[in-house]
This record gives structure tokens, sequence and C-alpha cells, in this order.
């Protein structure tokens, strides 16, 4: 009997750990996801930032049409606009588009752009020297702030793409529910 | 298999009975007696999300908004996928596990029978809490048993917290009954059944235990992080602090699709068990049998994103999961034809049980051509989150995992109770349930290939005729297990004709030669097995 409980133990040892280690994997699916996104560019998010001094010789031979999209999820009634719906550009040559938003709010507001590039590969492509969403954003009050994108398109984009779009999404950023009852 | 005759003396000496009262069954380490709870658990369950089901077809029997608010039907169909799920379909598998693992193998008891008592006496609380997160401010849990981000982390109610640590007792009290399957197959065997003489059912259990401990954790993990998500500022599925909403569902169906495996290879194994017997022949293939149960245990990890294909993913990611998922039915068509291969040239007849059988090959092979319709990524894009996926999915685990596990019951009961079972009543409950089943699913598929969206509360008004007729057939068949449950009741009062020990002639394993009704302990020294 006693033989028999020492087996019981060992495998239930082992079988915990089994389960602990699947745990941990779970949530190791976070950082393997974010890896697997920025090497293969899957979900349009791994955009490349650039020192803005890294210019690349411009092929004028093509031309890519790039449009800018953008969508307010602040739900605040912003006004989130390109200064134009699109582009036409040589791989490799540097342009700079402004953004508007509109705070019509009697406060301050904390925001931050999410971009996303589709088709997804062509975020591989996609080279920022200076972008508003690299960072949150403070809006003032009652004002229309403005804000620079500096990108060029890598001159090794595939040929197959012809039109890339580039998406912003605006968020509000706020305190978490546990801070907000801390802090009363 | 045979056993020594001198076991049947050591059954019936009786050093200590059950304790009485309630106390019995509260502190009761024997797995007969959890079993019991267990089944009960789930058929309670069964019952009280099926009332669910019930106000869900009561609303959709007509078009427009008429008896609930759309609100509390979103928590209708989220908290009858959960009960069905968690609370009817894996506890009721886990209950036929322990009464008949034990006996199976010639093991007196489960290996770990403390932390057996302990697995089942969590689960009551878990849905205690679950079914109380229905009555707080803002109702209970709405986003749909998948609980995708956004609707759980930023669109929910405050019982989300609930909802959260409803699962991860759930999911404790299920780690811990697979730990216990495992841990009794490896060691409690008795001298002489080896590895490959063990009866399927233990077998596909065997199997199904692994798949548990591998992804329950990752469901804990899952809902963890909504918890973490909603409550405390983290962004795992945030897209404004850098995470991603679609990587929940990776995570999800990561967990999501082993789980239907999980609830179907306990049913392969009940089928595997119930066919020979009524054949009168030993089952067809048996080692492609447990190699078919392992390839899709295998399977079933590397399929999850054909849950994802209107995602946006690659081309070359969708024709992976759609290749893989096809796959899957080369497997399962070799259980299909092992059983219809069996069935060939039998001696057949058909008592209840062969009854519900052969009403799950067929249903459950149905379930499986439009699991592999969907498949096919093109044209998923047009069944997806349609009536058409509500369709194949209660074809496998209505028809499917609950047909087995009815066939289970009439197959054990007279082991369990020692008396038979009203084979009229029973005959009744399978002729309503099997008509009833069809009228309510069936015409699922048609109405999905329509167009009409799963979880609305409302539809487009050509969907009417279609709707009342699925409506009248889910009253059927919700009222037809009513007369189970009388069945049942009626049983249990020992109502009918005492059983011998061998209750079916053509019956073959180990829980035959014991007596009927089954002594509270059996094998407390193993039986040898020829």
């Amino acid at each position: 009997m006693a033989n028999q409980s020492n087996a019981n133990t060992r495998l239930v040892n082992r079988l915990l750990l089994v389960v602990v280690a699947m745990f941990g994997f779970g949530f190791a699916l976070v950082p393997l996801y974010d890896v697997f996104c920025d090497l293969t560019g899957l979900n349009g998010r791994s955009v490349q930032r650039v020192d803005a001094l890294a210019q690349s010789l411009v092929d004028d031979s093509r031309v890519i049409k790039i449009e800018f999209v953008t969508f307010d999820k602040t739900g605040k009634q912003m006004t989130f606009r390109p200064q134009a719906q699109y582009l036409q550009v040589h791989p490799g040559e540097m342009k700079e588009v402004t953004f508007t938003i509109n705070n019509p709010l009697s406060h301050l507001q904390i925001v931050q752009a999410i971009p996303s590039v589709s088709p997804g590969q062509a975020s591989l492509y996609l080279n920022k020297a200076e972008c508003f969403c690299f960072n949150q954003q403070s809006l003032e009050p009652e004002r229309v702030s403005e804000f620079k994108l500096k990108f060029f398109i890598d001159k090794d984009l595939p040929k197959n793409i012809e039109v890339l779009t580039l998406a912003y999404t605006l968020y509000p950023i706020e305190q978490p529910v546990v801070a907000q009852v801390l802090r009363r | 298999m045979n056993t020594l005759t001198e076991t049947a003396s050591h059954d019936t000496e009786h050093h200590h009975g059950p304790a009485k009262g309630i106390k019995r069954w509260i502190f009761t380490t024997n797995h007969k007696d959890i079993g019991t709870l267990y089944l009960w658990f789930a058929f309670i369950m069964f019952l009280v999300g099926g009332a669910m089901a019930m106000v869900i077809r009561a609303e959709l029997f007509q078009p427009g908004l008429q008896i609930v608010e759309p609100h509390f039907f979103n928590q209708m169909t989220t908290v009858h996928g959960l009960i069905m799920v968690f609370g009817a379909v894996m506890p009721a598998f886990t209950g036929m596990a322990n009464w008949m693992i034990p006996m199976m193998i010639g093991a007196p008891d489960m290996a770990l029978p403390r932390m057996n008592n302990l697995s089942f006496w969590i689960l009551p609380f878990a849905f205690l809490i679950l079914l109380a997160s229905l009555f707080v401010e803002g109702g209970g849990p709405a986003f749909g048993w998948t609980f995708y981000a956004p609707l759980s982390t930023t669109y929910s109610g405050d019982s989300t917290a609930l909802f959260v640590f409803a699962v991860h007792i759930m999911g404790i009290s299920s780690i811990m009954g697979a730990i216990n399957v495992i841990v009794t197959i490896w060691n409690m065997r008795a001298p002489g059944m080896t590895w490959m003489k063990m009866p399927l059912f233990v077998w596909t259990w065997f199997i199904t235990a692994y798949l548990l401990i591998a992804v329950m954790p990752v469901l804990a993990g899952a809902v963890t992080m909504v918890l973490t998500d909603k409550y405390f500022g983290t962004s795992f599925f945030n897209a404004a602090g850098g995470g991603d909403p679609v990587m929940f569902q990776h995570i999800f169906w990561f967990f999501g699709h082993p789980e239907v495996y999980i609830m179907i290879l306990p049913a392969f194994g009940i089928i595997s068990t119930i066919v020979p017997t009524f054949s009168r022949k030993p089952l067809f293939g048996y080692p492609s049998m447990v190699y078919a149960t392992a390839s899709i245990a295998f399977l079933s990890f590397i399929v999850w994103a054909h849950h994802m294909f209107t995602t946006g993913m690659p081309v070359f990611a969708e024709l992976f999961f759609m290749y893989c998922t096809m796959l899957i039915s080369v497997p399962t068509g070799v259980k299909v034809f092992n059983w219809v291969a069996t069935m060939w040239r039998g001696a057949l007849s058909f008592e209840v049980p062969m009854l519900f059988s052969i009403a799950f090959i067929v249903l459950f092979t149905l379930g499986g051509f439009s699991g592999l319709m969907l498949a096919i990524t093109p044209v998923d894009f047009q069944y997806h989150d349609t009536y058409f996926v509500v369709a194949h999915f209660h074809y496998v685990l209505v028809t499917g995992a609950i047909f087995s596990l009815i066939a289970a019951t009439y197959y054990w009961l007279p082991k369990w109770t020692g008396v038979m079972y009203d084979i009229g009543l029973a005959k009744l409950h399978f002729w309503c349930s099997l008509i009833s089943v069809n009228v309510l699913f069936f015409p699922m598929h048609f109405v999905g290939l329509a167009g009409m969206p799963r979880r609305i509360p409302d539809y487009s008004i050509q969907f009417a005729n279609w709707n009342q007729l699925i409506s009248l057939g889910g009253f059927a068949f919700g009222l037809s297990q009513l007369i189970f449950l009388a069945l049942v009741i009626k049983a249990c009062r020992k109502q009918g004709e005492p059983v011998p020990a061998k209750v079916w002639d053509g019956a073959h394993g180990l829980e035959w030669e014991v007596a009927s009704p089954a002594p509270y302990h059996t094998f407390t020294t193993p039986p040898e097995i020829k």
C-alpha cells in the first residue's frame, strides 16, 4: 500500500506541474503573439520606427497610394481628421501629413492613437520617422490640436502592393477602475 | 475477462456500509456516491440550462420583442451555454467516470478519494455564484459563453467578477477530477489489465483527462486576464494600451477547441461499449479506436483558429487551419465506420441504450458533416455566426454528447439501482426525444443558410415559420426530458423487476461481474483478468 501511495503522490506532482506549466503557457501566449505578429506583420500593428535621417534611395518607377483613415473611439465627440485623404508617394520618399483633433470638452483630455496598416504585410515596410502615435497626447480644452506624421515607404515593398491603408484609432486614456476607487 | 468467484463473497461482507442521512453525501469518499452526486448535479443543471433555452425559444417564437428584454435574452444565451457545457455535460461525464472506471479496471475506488469529494463539492458553489450573478445590479454575464473581449472587459457589468470566479472554481474542479482519473488508470488497474485490454470508455476518459489538464489552466488564464483588464488596468485585450482583442480569441479557442473534444471523446467510449453489447460481437477494430481517439486529441490542439476565419487572418493561416480541421474527419470517420462494422451481421437487438446509440451514430455524423462544411474557409464567411453554426454544435452536443449520456444511463442504471427501469417509459422518452430534437435543430440549418444571425432576440419576418416550428420542437424536447426524470426517480425508488449481475446478455466487462445493485465496495481484492 505504501508503494501505491508513493506512486500516486509522484504522479499527482507531475500532473500538477503540467497544470502550472499550462497556466503559465496561457500567459506566455501574450508575448508570443506579439513576437509572432511583429515578425510577420500579421495584424498590421508593427509599424517600423526609424531615425529621421535614415533615408533610402527613392524609387521613382513606382507610385504607391497611401490612404489615411481615422476613427474616434473616445466617445467624446472629438473630430479626428487627416489633412489629406490620401497621398501618392514614391517608395523611399519622405512625406509629412498633419492630423487634427478637435477637443470640444472644457477640460484637458489624454488620448492615444493606435495605428493599423492593411494589408498587414505592408506594415513591415511602412517606416515612421515621427508620429504622434508614439506617445500619449494631451489635448487642450476647446481647441483644435495639430499632430505630425513623417514617414516613408521602404523601397522593398512587395510589387503586388499598390495601395495601402493606414488607420488610426483614437482611444481615451483613463484611470483604471481600481485606481479611481483608491483615489476617492 | 473473468473474475474469481472469491470476489463476490468479498463484496457481500460489508465491514462498513454508507453512513446515514445527509452526512453520507457531504463527507463521502466512495466513488459510487460521488458518481451519483455528479450525475444528479449534472441533471439538475441540465434542467436549469434547459429552462433558459425555453426562455430563448419562447422569445424567438415570433419575430419582434415580446417576452424578455434584449439584455436579459443575452444573459439567457450566455448562461445557457455556460451551464450546459460546464454544469451539465462535463460533470455528467465525470460522474460516469467515477461510477464506472474503478469497476471497469477492477479497482476498489478512485486513487484520490478525498480530492474526489472536494472536486465535487466545490462545483455547486461555482454554479450558485454564476446563477447569483443574474440577480446583481446590471444583470448577469451577457457576452456569450465565449466572453469575447471587449464585450467582457469594456462593455460588461460588474457581474463579470462573479462570472470569472465561478469559471475559476469550475476549472479547479475539472482539473482535480482529471488528475484523479489519470492517477486511477495509471496506478490502480487490476493485475492483468494491460493497456490494450482496457475498456474503451476507460481509454477515452484517460485521453480526455489529459486534454483537461492541458487546457483548463489556459481558460483560467484567459478569465484572469479579463478580470485584470476590467478591474486592474492591464491591457491584455485593450488596443489603447498596446493589447489586442483578437488575441483573446486565440487564447480562448486554444482552450475552446480541445474543450469540444473533452465533451465528445467519453461519448465515443460509451458508444463503443454499448454497440458491441447489443450486436453480440466484439468491437470492430479496437486498436484503431484507441489510436483514432489519440489522433483526435492531438489534432484538437492545432485547429483552434477555424473559429476565427473572419478575423482577417492571412490566406496561408486560413488554409492551414482548414486542412487540419478537415483532417479530424479521418480518425472520426474511422470510429463511425468501426461502429457500423461492429453492427454489420451482428445479432442486433434494439434495447433502449442501443436505440440511443444508433441515434447517436446517425445524428452525430450529421453534426460532423455540417462541421466539415463550416471548416471550408470561403463558405464559413457565409455561415459564420448564423443559426447554421447553432445547428452544427447542437447536433454534436445534444444528439452527440447528451444522447450518449442518456444511452449510458439506460445501459448502467440497472447496475446502479438493481432494478430494471420502466422500458415502456424509456421507449416513449426515446421516440419523443428523437423526433422533437430533429424538429428543434434540423430547421436551424435552413434559417442559418438563409442568413439568420445567432444570439439576436429578433429576426427578419421571413424566418418566422421555421422559428415557430423550431420553438415547438424545443418545448417538446424540453418536456420529453421530464419523462426521463420520472423514469430515473422510479428506478432509484427500486420500482421494477430485480436484475441479475449481468444485466445484458451480450455485455462484457468487469462491471457485470459484481452483483446488481453494485455493492458499496467492489473489488477490495483485485479480480484476476484472463
